[in-house]
């Protein structure tokens, strides 16, 4: 007899794995972000790679304290996505240690706390982002814009400025020049409240065809990525389609309501997080419903939270927080959306 | 003839590696020099052997006699001497010992007197299950249920569709695709036979879309009584429950049988035996084996039963190695075994040699649902898996866990490289050993509490007899009448005189 361990069927294997699915996700936001970096300049750029060497660092300092394999846990891709999606949900003008933070909360409490990869209930991305937006709220509503056209104001020197000079004491609205605004969903939502009407806002130079000037088109690569993410088979179609669809509907009875008080159906597909929410944030599977009747539910909910929060709510986007709220509901949905299995009726 | 199909849900698409050793004829294996038998080669009950060592056995001779309704009988796979019966490796998962027959072959493949059935039309179809059974025929497509069994169900419940299943979807096997191709004849005779022993109204024969000359070969031979259909080649299309769904549309009742839905469902190889065994009353001593993969010359062989995997792997030049591992089966279903002395049974249908892999590092389950996808039985594998691996029993049970086929689609497509079929084997085993100890558990229970009942006899013969008094042990009616009007009187009695004395004082 020869000495070999014995092997349980089946003997095949298709060779997925986890690291090539997080490898598409990472490849698909590529047009995204090259469509963001010529509208908004290489500020996010600059995000992404501080997010994913403060992502690496960190996971790499608790997997040794969870006494987890390195060689294993740092290559799943896993820390790579949620390292960018943080990085493409904060403003590119962020300060670095606002970064540092986020990822560090995000890692430690959404991810580690749960028991790492695969058992975490909270997205670590929108947790993070929901955490420094609660703790920094002034640096998180200072964002580019493309007023002036694709990226002539928010060249690289004043990325870095932003990024890395900024006086830590003397943090205030001031320090920021006429390159930062709030996004035009924020700007929305004050005027809005300061009782002007839709189609007047609407006029503002920051204003594009449908949404924000250089936003909507950031979306459109978005939704290009997230479209091939499907064709790939790496997400399914159920949750992207179930948010963008509730937030058209929602949105289209509002707007059908009053069309002066609330804002087009594309407006707010093509406005915010929410594309990028649809298609890469809420689909990560770990926090995610696994049934196909759980999906649309799930979806739903986040579609709804989303609309309400942008309507009514304190924050201009809540994206990230409709995301965290919806993940907190899975172990729920899933249970009741149970699927009958072949034989069961 | 043309039958509206329908799909199983899940499955999967993948090469098959067939072409290689569909196209070549399988040739006859020579007598190997020592025969092993297990006696127990299906499901159900060993057989118990009937023969002695050192006795002269002819081909065909019953050496083993079923033990109870779920086993059948036992044949010499060619003549020669009884060596020895005793424990011997046999093919199981756990890598077993078990009581085999060991024959000698003398060289001259003497046949026993055999019988063969005339007209089989006219024959019972109960007395047709016992021609099946004293062959010894199980079902040659995987499992090794007890033919017979399946048949009486035939007989006790209403058939209306008998299908005879040569959907080989497993890669690389091909054993049912040439014994189709060069024993067209007795698949369709053999089939017909099933149909009169289970009086089945409909009668279908289906292969994959990927066996044409099978088809052909089948089509020359069948006639309007039998319809003939390609089924869509994807695994596990030949899966009972899958290929019953495909064909009819119905699914198979949770922790139900095909007969519930009024099917029986049967394998071409089979079907084969079946003829050979009414038409000549020969046993089933033989089969057809695929030996594929990294063998040098890869194809069927025709083997006896008992001839050891070696010689099989020898006979198309292979040696086996540290760098190879061998499957029993298919690279989806099939059974590693590190010993290759261990015997062809009745359902081996294939010996596939395989380049040994590492195993890939498994990651956390990221519940991606991809195993959902695949799984034809629509079960949750990723909370199968979940509860599996923290022995929470109880709850696999909730998902279904025994309608788990273990056809291996969940672990295929696992992109975190989980061995899920083995946390689900894991997991049946584990609860399957919890009810035999419930079981045993009860039964101890009893016994305690009727030796505690003995014993409180035997305390109490012991004792010193009480007087008894005397009663009237069974009063009759009016006995009983009697007494209780008595007591009514009496009561009713000292009721008025309560009531009297109570009056006197109200009147005072």
């Amino acid at each position: 007899m020869i000495n070999q361990q014995l092997l349980t069927s089946p003997h095949r294997h298709d060779g997925s794995s986890v690291r090539t699915k997080m490898l598409w996700v990472c490849v698909s936001l590529i047009p995204g972000i090259a469509c963001y970096t010529w509208f908004f300049g290489p500020g996010i750029l600059i995000q992404c790679l501080l997010a994913i060497v403060f992502a690496l660092l960190v996971e790499s300092v608790l997997l040794k304290i969870r006494k987890q394999k390195l060689s294993v846990f740092l290559l799943d891709g896993s820390v790579y996505v949620t390292a960018i999606l943080f990085a493409l949900m904060i403003s590119p003008f962020t300060p670095w240690w606002i970064n540092f933070i986020g990822i560090c909360f995000g890692l430690v409490f959404a991810k580690h706390l749960y028991g790492g990869l695969g058992n975490n209930i909270f997205n670590p991305a929108a947790t993070a982002y929901v955490f420094i937006l609660l703790c920094f709220p002034v640096a998180m509503n200072q964002w580019p814009s493309a007023i002036d056209g694709p990226s002539q104001e928010t060249s690289i020197k004043n990325s870095f400025k932003y990024i890395f000079l900024m006086p830590h004491d003397s943090y205030s609205e001031n320090n920021y020049d006429s390159t930062s605004s709030a996004t035009p969903l924020a700007d929305m939502q004050n005027r809005l409240a300061a009782m002007e009407m839709v189609n007047e806002i609407r006029t503002s130079s920051q204003y594009g065809n449908y949404a924000g000037k250089g936003w909507e088109w950031v979306s459109i690569f978005y939704l290009l990525g997230g479209i091939g993410l499907i064709a790939l088979g790496v997400i399914s179609w159920h949750i992207p389609v179930a948010i963008l669809g509730s937030v058209f509907a929602f949105s289209l009875i509002f707007n059908m309501y009053d069309t002066n008080l609330y804002p087009s159906s594309l407006f707010h597909i093509l406005s915010g997080g929410c594309i990028l929410a649809a298609f890469f944030v809420a689909t990560d599977p770990v926090t995610a419903s696994a049934t196909p009747i759980g999906k649309l539910i799930y979806g739903t909910i986040i579609g709804g939270l989303i609309y309400a929060i942008r309507s009514w709510g304190a924050y201009p986007d809540g994206v990230a927080f409709a995301i965290i709220i919806a993940n907190g509901l899975v172990p729920m949905i899933d249970e009741y959306t149970r699927p009958y299995i072949i034989g069961e009726n | 003839m043309s039958r509206q199909l329908y799909e199983f849900p899940g499955g999967l698409k993948f090469e098959t590696f067939k072409e290689i050793t569909a196209t070549i004829p399988a040739i006859q294996h020579p007598l190997p020099n020592r025969i092993i038998l297990p006696v127990r080669q299906h499901i159900g009950i060993p057989s118990v052997p009937t023969v002695r060592k050192g006795e002269h056995v002819l081909k065909g001779q019953p050496i083993a006699e079923a033990d109870g309704y779920v086993s059948i009988p036992l044949h010499a796979s060619t003549s020669g001497t009884v060596i020895d019966i005793g424990d011997y490796p046999v093919p199981h998962a756990g890598e077993h010992e078990a009581t085999c027959i060991v024959i000698e072959p003398d060289g001259k493949d003497e046949w026993f007197d055999i019988q063969p059935t005339d007209d089989y039309l006219t024959v019972d179809p109960k007395q047709l299950q016992e021609i099946i059974r004293s062959c010894g025929i199980t079902g040659l497509g995987g499992a090794g249920f007890p033919a017979h069994v399946k048949l009486n169900e035939g007989v006790v419940n209403i058939v209306d569709t008998l299908i005879i299943n040569g959907v080989e979807c497993e890669p690389f096997i091909t054993c049912d695709d040439r014994l189709i191709q060069e024993k067209a004849h007795y698949v369709v005779s053999g089939t017909r036979m099933i149909r009169h022993a289970v009086q089945a109204k409909h009668c279908v024969i289906a292969v994959e879309d990927d066996m044409p000359k099978a088809y052909e070969a089948l089509a020359n031979w069948i006639d309007d009584d039998i319809e003939l259909i390609k089924v869509p080649k994807r695994y596990p299309a030949g899966g009972e429950k899958q290929l019953i769904q495909t064909l009819t549309g119905k699914e198979v009742p949770s922790g139900g049988l095909a007969i519930h839905i009024g099917i029986v469902m049967h394998n071409v190889a089979t079907a084969a035996a079946v003829y050979r065994a009414v038409t000549r009353g020969e046993p089933l001593i033989s089969r057809y084996v695929t030996i594929a993969g990294e063998v040098e010359t890869p194809r069927n062989l025709q083997v006896l039963l008992g001839t050891s995997v070696n010689d099989c792997l020898k006979a198309c030049g292979y040696e086996h190695n540290d760098e190879h591992m061998i499957i029993l089966g298919g690279p989806m279903m099939g059974m590693h075994i590190r010993n290759p002395d261990i015997p062809i049974i009745k359902t081996t249908n294939c010996i596939l040699v395989k380049k040994l892999e590492p195993a890939a590092t498994e990651l956390p389950c990221i519940q991606c649902g991809d195993c959902y996808n695949a799984c034809p039985i629509k079960l949750m594998p990723q909370e199968l898996y979940r509860n599996a691996k923290t022995d929470n029993f109880a709850e696999t049970q909730q998902y279904h866990i025994f309608d788990c086929i273990e056809c291996g689609c969940c672990s295929y497509v696992c992109p975190s490289n989980i061995p899920l079929v083995q946390y689900f084997r894991y997991a049946k085993s584990q609860i399957a050993a919890e009810e035999r100890r419930r079981d045993g558990a009860d039964l101890a229970r009893k016994r305690f509490l009727e030796h505690n009942k003995r014993e409180q006899a035997k305390i109490e013969a012991k004792r010193p007899s009480r007087p008894v008094i005397e009663t009237s042990s069974n009063p009759s009616m009016d006995e009983k009448r009697n007494y209780i009007e008595g007591a009514v009187s009496r009561t009713l009695k000292k009721r008025s005189k309560t009531k009297k004395i109570l009056d006197k004082r109200n009147s005072d």
